[in-house]
């Protein structure tokens, strides 16, 4: 009773537009209402990121939780992409790129001085916007992280398990030794998950990883998030609201802040919450035009 | 349906003066656009015709004189001053294979190295890496005898006192084309997309592990097409090693570290070629269709493997 006098007190037509626009899809059973409880992967206090010394993106404070789908959102330039770089220490081959605050990976520091990025990339994995297939074949594609690894043994097993669990599987395996550009988009994709997934990593970072496929291909992918986060806790970086509503189970909301005189500008986390909320009822009245497509 | 009947003859005319309005509007081309179009194509045939005139007066001289003396004596038969009908480009050949054999195992390495080097790790940023950039860019265009030069001040005699040795000849040869594979060797590199190496560093591949087997190997055809090219321009290359020893007359099979002397193939065309005698004349142009069918074939393997191992992203 409470939500719908909320609803009324806030503009109950955006409110709609907004649920038909986004297409929720209510799933009761996956409403993780005690989330604080639950297990975190990443702590963020006061995360900033600058280049060259101008910050990019500010004030980041979240938690991301184990098993989620977590979608970060926003319009263009308001960090989405540098905040998940930071996740799996991407941004450190940036030169000018620094990352302030205190980011924590399962309680430990991320940034810590003695830990090690090339550790820490085999255990935070990260699909790219676009697909970036390595000019090999197939099955090397997939097989080249266990092989940097030293995990040689059972490698055709490994590829097997690492491509079922893409979804490829079925469409790859009478030609493992074929060009992987051979392939189409969307299976470049998933060929890049499988090669993400046969490194066994803990976490999944996805960069807009559905921007160059067309909606069938994506279809899949978001079919294949829902099943990965079984295994794997999945953040994931959006243009497509629509997208962050189907697959993810909590929504950060970034937008691009300016100081006084408009001279410099940043990135700051808005909200961030269940994604029904953001997407139905959210405390914030930017996140609310935002995802009404009011601006943005 | 009767005014409609009224109208038709009216409509056929209007559309027949539409037809010929048409037709005459595409068949009327100003007449200026005609002549300029057909000068300024003739201009630059003219510019190729000249560009080719060279080649072809060269191919054809060659011809006419060699072609009596090519057979496989030509490669069997040591030279000799005495009898030209037996004089061969034996020793030269061989020397000529040792020279670039070594140019390979020198080039290959140092600019691949120097390379990576430039494109992966060094900071552009950095005044001295910039100034390594533009120094290695002249050096490709130094003049060859200043190679010589260096090879005979530094190799030869100085600090490295080789003596006239194939080998210090090699060397000056693989310092002349090093800048030429160095530069084919960085934009190899450089072709290959930052998503490849994202990708792969993303998975936890150290940079090494990135460089290894994802870098290099995708750059290994551009690179070859460059060693290939320097190469034959090493193996043309006849200043320098008359500069660091290459003797114009040698009757044994030369050794890399022997200081007996050794020759090369342009050298001793050259030899032969200031020859009076009509025979050795012939011998020259010989040697020159030889050198010529190495470097053909030789540039032409580079295109083939260019366009046959060229990764299109």
């Amino acid at each position: 009773m409470a939500t719908e006098r909320d609803r009324a007190q806030s503009g109950r037509a955006t409110r709609e537009a907004a649920a038909s626009r986004a297409a929720i899809a209510v799933r009761p059973e996956e409403f993780h209402s005690g989330s604080g409880k639950r297990e975190k992967v990443f702590e963020m206090k006061g995360v900033r990121v600058d280049y060259s010394g101008v910050a990019a993106v500010k004030d980041i404070s979240m938690d991301i939780h184990r098993n989620d789908v977590t979608a970060l959102i926003g319009p263009s330039g308001c960090g989405k992409s540098t905040l998940l770089r930071c996740l799996n220490r991407m941004n450190d081959l940036i030169p000018a790129a620094e990352v302030h605050g205190q980011l924590l990976y399962h309680g430990e520091d991320l940034y810590g001085p003695d830990v090690d990025p090339v550790q820490a990339r085999k255990l935070i994995g990260m699909v790219f916007q676009k697909p970036n297939p390595f000019p090999k074949s197939i099955f090397d594609n997939v097989a080249f992280g266990p092989r940097i690894l030293g995990r040689k043994a059972d490698l055709d097993a490994t590829v097997e398990e690492a491509l079922r669990s893409a979804a490829l599987w079925e469409e790859v395996k009478d030609r493992l030794e074929d060009n992987a550009f051979g392939l189409s988009g969307g299976q470049q994709q998933r060929l890049c998950i499988a090669r993400c997934i046969a490194v066994q990593p803990d976490t999944i970072l996805m960069d807009e990883p559905c921007s160059a496929l067309d909606p069938i291909s994506t279809g899949k992918i978001e079919d294949l998030m829902i099943e990965l986060k079984e295994q794997f806790s999945i953040v994931i970086v959006t243009h497509n609201m629509q997208q962050a509503a189907r697959v993810s189970d909590r929504t950060a909301f970034l937008m691009v802040e300016l100081d006084a005189d408009e001279q410099s500008r940043w990135g700051r986390l808005v909200e961030y919450d269940e994604t029904e909320k953001i997407f139905t009822n959210p405390s914030d009245r930017r996140t609310e035009d935002y995802v009404s497509g009011k601006v943005g | 349906m009767a005014g409609l009947g009224a109208a038709a003859p009216r409509n056929r005319l209007a559309t027949a003066g539409a037809r010929a309005t048409t037709r005459a509007m595409l068949r009327d081309q100003p007449r200026g656009d005609v002549i300029r179009n057909t000068a300024f194509a003739g201009l630059l045939l003219l510019a190729i015709l000249i560009a080719l005139a060279g080649l072809m007066a060269l191919l054809i001289q060659a011809f006419a004189k060699g072609s009596s003396a090519l057979s496989l004596d030509l490669f069997t038969n040591p030279p000799s001053t005495a009898f030209p009908e037996k004089a061969g480009f034996r020793t030269a050949i061989l020397g000529s294979l040792e020279l670039i054999a070594g140019v390979i195992l020198f080039v290959i390495p140092v600019g691949i190295g120097a390379a990576l080097y430039l494109e992966e790790y060094a900071d552009k940023t950095r005044w001295w890496n910039r100034l390594i950039e533009v120094n290695i860019q002249n050096l490709a265009a130094v003049p060859s005898i200043i190679y010589g030069i260096l090879g005979l001040a530094f190799l030869v005699r100085g600090p490295f006192d080789l003596g006239f040795i194939l080998a210090a000849g090699s060397l000056t040869l693989a310092l002349l084309v090093l800048p030429m594979v160095i530069i084919a060797a960085r934009e190899a590199i450089r072709a290959v997309p930052d998503s490849i190496r994202q990708g792969s560093l993303a998975l936890g591949a150290t940079k090494w592990q990135t460089i290894r087997r994802q870098v290099l190997p995708a750059s290994v055809p551009g690179i070859a097409t460059g060693v290939i090219l320097a190469v034959s321009r090493a193996l043309g290359e006849t200043a320098p090693l008359l500069l660091v020893g290459a003797t114009v007359f040698v009757t044994f099979d030369p050794t890399p570290f022997s200081p007996d002397g050794y020759s090369a193939m342009p050298v001793q065309i050259f030899n032969y070629a200031v020859r009076p005698q009509e025979e050795f004349q012939a011998l020259a142009a010989a040697g020159i269709i030889v050198m010529l069918a190495v470097l053909l074939a030789m540039n032409s393997f580079a295109i083939w493997l260019r366009n046959r191992y060229e990764q299109r992203w």
